[in-house]
């Protein structure tokens, strides 16, 4: 194994993080908030300081790297980058449980957006704004970063594209993985951007503006307010709304839509499906909600509202979901299960592997009845690779074997099955808010100390989807046989 | 500048990996999902897995905005439609793999133009001619030539008790006047551009420029001439042999052909003039070995379809101290194991296609005042030989060379003027319409201007 190249790229990645960090202490700066900027350059010390260590000490050969080091960068950078980041909140003493501020800085970079906060409002703005833009960094992955901007063009990066880009199978935009990071970022900025001016034409404050951006382009979900988006005008929760939406659809489309390549996107049967879900569950909801709201706009505000959040897994909400009928909750929890489109910021199952065990299943029936049928899986009128197909079941089996162990190990807490299954399924599909104890109108502090690290471990496996975290942890991966 | 390969076999596989060095936008087109898998994990480029003939799959690869389109699978008959197609939907240069040798008679012209093809490459023909150079001065590891045959540059390694051990490169130049040029010298696995004041050592690897008409002179001079090869035994029957035997035979050389398969056998005696013997029995049997004389030859090429039979018949030749043996080992691994174990003269066909490509890509990127007219990668592609064809607006005409200032690792090998061909000194200058061959190593050349300093 190439240890000396899997350090080497951690390495950039903290480089990285420690350039990023450098906007929440401008944030602080400007809002005259001297103790959280010095807690700010703190940590950019200590981040420049692993960098130049790694540098010195690990000096690659060559940058040949298999997938199984593709697979180790990636756990190992979320790892570390999440160590250094959770420390501006330990040091300025605003989180002062380093576990706790752990969870915090987890659920930012994994784009979940569950909090142990009780009192958002009272956090300083360059804290504030460092847990927002963790969302925004998360959201298209570090190492998608890095690759844009600080490598060299190396034949085999598409290992760490594939690694930390979600969804079952990587399509490159363009022949060269850099490219492909490059453009992917431009798409991400610009869309953001256009957010921002959006949220400011709607009268929402500059600052409120670009954390809300942030935390709805990564489908995050921290915010500034302790009642979320409920505060604000039905303008700028409809954008919200609608951002959200686009934010949990493949970026690749994005890409076509520039491209002049309009046709081809809804060629796409993941977008279709995605549609379908998105404006049932709305349908449903707002028929379920209407007699609890004032009126038909308001239902259906409020109903698509929660809808898209959940299914990008951002975890914004404008009520509390919690006191809704159980039909709706039931819906939202199983579309907390579901998440968006591959190859798109949110988290989740992600509606790609969905459509291709519905094939799947379906062919499997077509076998039972006519055992002698002879079928292949077609997604955009494309064969799917029966490894793909495959690969597809056994991440199934994977995800629902991590959901029950997360669960089981959790469950000793007295909180009840409603809470605790949903706090484990918010947090491993990278959601936020889940129902009950922990639904939007409450946080995570509930928890102790031992199952706040668990869930922590459990976003960073959603966000991952689970196989990097696991080889990176098994003895094998690392013992030389 | 956007390149689309169709089949990714070996030789597609070491046009990407070339091509991709040369940074160019690359696509690869192939029907087998395993090897797209493959190139996905080991390329940077684009995959699709299709049928390269096939109008979708074509308009999906941007046929065209695709500027060089390249067809290498195993069949001759797809290249040659998938070019067609890829011709009328746009591509601008298109490149066929054509080996048959039915094909490669006065119908190669015909079909180049009725296809419009920019390009036919017979990995097979260029292997035989490889083949045919070493033949030709068995003391070399490498002969390539150059364009009208004025110029040939040739790979040595300094054997034990050579004259030119322990000599400068300067005192070489007085001492045989100029005829000749070392242009690279590789070392313990490093490469260099050597200077005046650098000296020859033993195990060296060199490579030596001259003009074509003294090539053999100066090898006797410099006590590495070994006589041309007259007695050779091509062992496997393959299109390659057919090619190298007829080539051979037409140098009056004795060519004795062993290959297994009897239909095979009788094909080439068809197809061969009679003066060729071809023996069909097991080359990998010594017995047949010895009967047909391989203590007595001259030279032994081993061709057989498999590297591992190449190289182990090979070591047994050279056992048998039959005084030159070549053998085809295809994969880079394995070339590479056997240099390490004493076999020093090996060909490969991928990668003088791959040269080729390159080259003809080079070519196609359109420059002021020169044009790259051939390309050898030297030494297992650690430096390079180009051949440019000066322009009328090159803008350092007519400026002695010792006033240019070139960049590192660069160097003035040859210069071709009309009929003339001479190693320049400091006083020579380059005027339009010469050739001029560039030696140098860690870059790629485009044109004749990124030679000087600061350009």
């Amino acid at each position: 194994m190439n240890y000396k190249m899997i350090f080497y790229t951690v390495g950039k990645v903290v480089l990285i993080e420690a350039c990023l960090l450098f906007l929440p202490l401008i944030t602080a700066l400007i809002y005259g908030e001297w103790w959280v900027a010095v807690s700010f350059a703190i940590t950019m010390a200590i981040a420049f300081a692993v960098y130049g260590l790694s540098k010195f000490c690990f000096t690659p050969r060559d940058a040949i790297i298999f997938s199984k080091e593709g697979l180790i960068i990636v756990s190992l950078a979320w790892l570390i980058m999440s160590f250094i980041g959770c420390l501006p909140f330990v040091i300025s003493g605003e989180i002062s449980s380093f576990v706790d501020a752990l969870f915090e800085t987890v659920s930012g970079f994994t784009t979940t957006g569950a909090s142990i906060l009780t009192n958002i409002e009272g956090l300083s703005h360059g804290n504030l704004f460092w847990r927002s833009f963790t969302h925004w960094i998360g959201g298209m992955g570090i190492l998608v970063f890095v690759m844009a901007v600080a490598s060299k063009n190396n034949d085999r990066s598409i290992h760490i594209l594939r690694a930390e880009i979600p969804g079952p199978t990587v399509d490159k935009l363009v022949p060269r993985a850099r490219d492909t990071a490059k453009i992917l970022y431009l798409i991400y900025i610009a869309m953001t951007a256009i957010l921002i001016v959006m949220l400011l034409f709607g009268g929402m404050p500059l600052f409120d503006s670009i954390l809300h951006a942030c935390g709805t382009a990564g489908t995050g979900g921290f915010g500034t307010k302790n009642n979320s988006i409920a505060g604000y005008s039905p303008y700028s929760q409809w954008v919200i709304a609608i951002f959200m939406f686009l934010f949990g659809i493949n970026f690749n489309l994005y890409y076509l839509v520039l491209l002049g390549k309009i046709k081809d996107v809804f060629k796409s049967g993941e977008l279709w499906t995605y549609f379908f879900i998105v404006f049932g569950a709305i349908a449903i909801i707002t028929g379920n909600i209407l007699a609890t709201c004032h009126s038909f706009g308001e239902a259906i505000r409020l109903s698509a509202f929660q809808v898209t959040s959940i299914i990008s897994t951002t975890g914004f909400s404008t009520a509390n979901f919690d006191t809704w009928p159980t039909l709706s909750k039931s819906i939202l929890l199983i579309l907390m299960l579901v998440g968006g489109c591959a190859g798109s910021t949110a988290g989740g199952f992600k509606v790609s592997r969905v459509v291709l065990l519905g094939k799947s299943l379906k062919r499997e029936f077509k076998r039972v009845l006519h055992p002698r049928t002879a079928s292949v899986i077609k997604d955009n009128g494309k064969r799917v690779d029966e490894a793909t197909v495959n690969g597809v079941m056994s991440y199934l089996t994977v995800y629902v074997a991590c959901l029950i162990a997360i669960f089981l190990i959790i469950s000793f807490e007295p909180f009840g099955l409603e809470t605790n299954l949903s706090a484990v399924v918010a947090c491993f599909n990278n959601v936020g808010p889940g129902l009950a104890g922990v639904g939007p109108a409450s946080n995570f502090s509930i928890y102790t100390d031992f199952s706040t690290v668990v869930l922590t471990f459990a976003m960073l496996l959603g966000r991952l989807e689970i196989y990097p975290i696991l080889l990176t942890l098994l003895p094998s991966t690392w013992l030389r046989k | 500048m956007k390149v689309v390969v169709v089949g990714c076999g070996k030789i597609g596989q070491t046009i990407v990996s070339s091509l991709l060095k040369e940074k160019h936008d690359l696509l690869c087109i192939d029907s087998d999902p395993a090897i797209i898998n493959e190139i996905t994990n080991s390329f940077d480029v684009m995959t699709i897995c299709g049928n390269g003939i096939s109008y979708d799959v074509l308009k999906e690869a941007g046929i065209e905005k695709t500027e060089l389109f390249i067809a290498v699978t195993g069949s001759d008959e797809f290249n040659m439609l998938s070019c067609l197609a890829a011709k009328k939907l746009g591509a601008k240069q298109t490149v066929a793999r054509i080996r048959n040798s039915e094909y490669n008679t006065s119908s190669l012209e015909f079909m180049k133009e009725s296809l419009n093809l920019s390009m036919a490459i017979n990995p097979e023909k260029f292997t035989a001619e490889a083949l045919y150079n070493l033949l030709k001065l068995p003391s070399a590891i490498k002969v390539d030539t150059f364009t009208s045959r004025k110029f040939e540059i040739v790979e040595l390694i300094v054997k034990k008790g050579s004259a030119l051990i322990g000599m400068s490169l300067i005192d070489m130049r007085k001492k045989f006047s100029g005829k000749f040029l070392i242009g690279v010298i590789e070392r313990r696995n490093e490469v260099f551009i050597p200077n005046g004041s650098m000296t020859v050592c033993e195990e060296d690897k060199i490579c030596v420029v001259c003009a074509n008409s003294d090539t053999h002179k100066v090898l006797i001079e410099l006590g590495f001439l070994q006589k041309e090869a007259k007695d050779v035994i091509i062992l496997g029957g393959s299109k390659s042999a057919h090619y190298l035997a007829e080539k051979l035979l037409k140098g009056r050389t004795n060519v004795k052909i062993i290959e297994k398969n009897r239909d095979r056998c009788e094909e080439l005696c068809e197809s061969l003039p009679s003066g060729v013997d071809v023996i069909c029995g097991d080359g990998m049997s010594q017995d047949i070995l010895l009967e047909e004389g391989i203590s007595t030859t001259d030279a032994l090429v081993a061709l057989t379809g498999s590297d591992e039979q190449n190289i182990l018949i090979s070591f047994y030749a050279m056992n048998q101290s039959v005084p030159k043996v070549i053998s085809k080992v295809n994969r880079n691994e394995l070339s590479e194991l056997s240099e390490k174990l004493g076999l020093d003269c090996i060909v490969s066909p991928k990668h003088i296609i791959a040269d080729i490509l390159v080259r003809y890509a080079r070519a196609l990127n359109a420059t002021v005042g020169s044009k790259v007219e051939s390309l050898y990668s030297l030494l297992d592609g650690e430096a390079e030989a180009l051949e440019f064809i000066v322009m009328q607006d090159f803008e350092y005409t007519d400026i002695p060379l010792k006033r240019m200032q070139l960049k590192k690792d660069v160097l003035i090998a040859g210069i071709m003027r009309g009929n003339d061909a001479f190693i320049p000194g400091g006083e020579d200058c380059i005027k339009a319409n010469d050739k001029v061959i560039i030696i140098a190593k860690g870059k790629s050349l485009y044109s004749l201007t990124e030679i000087i300093e600061g350009r």
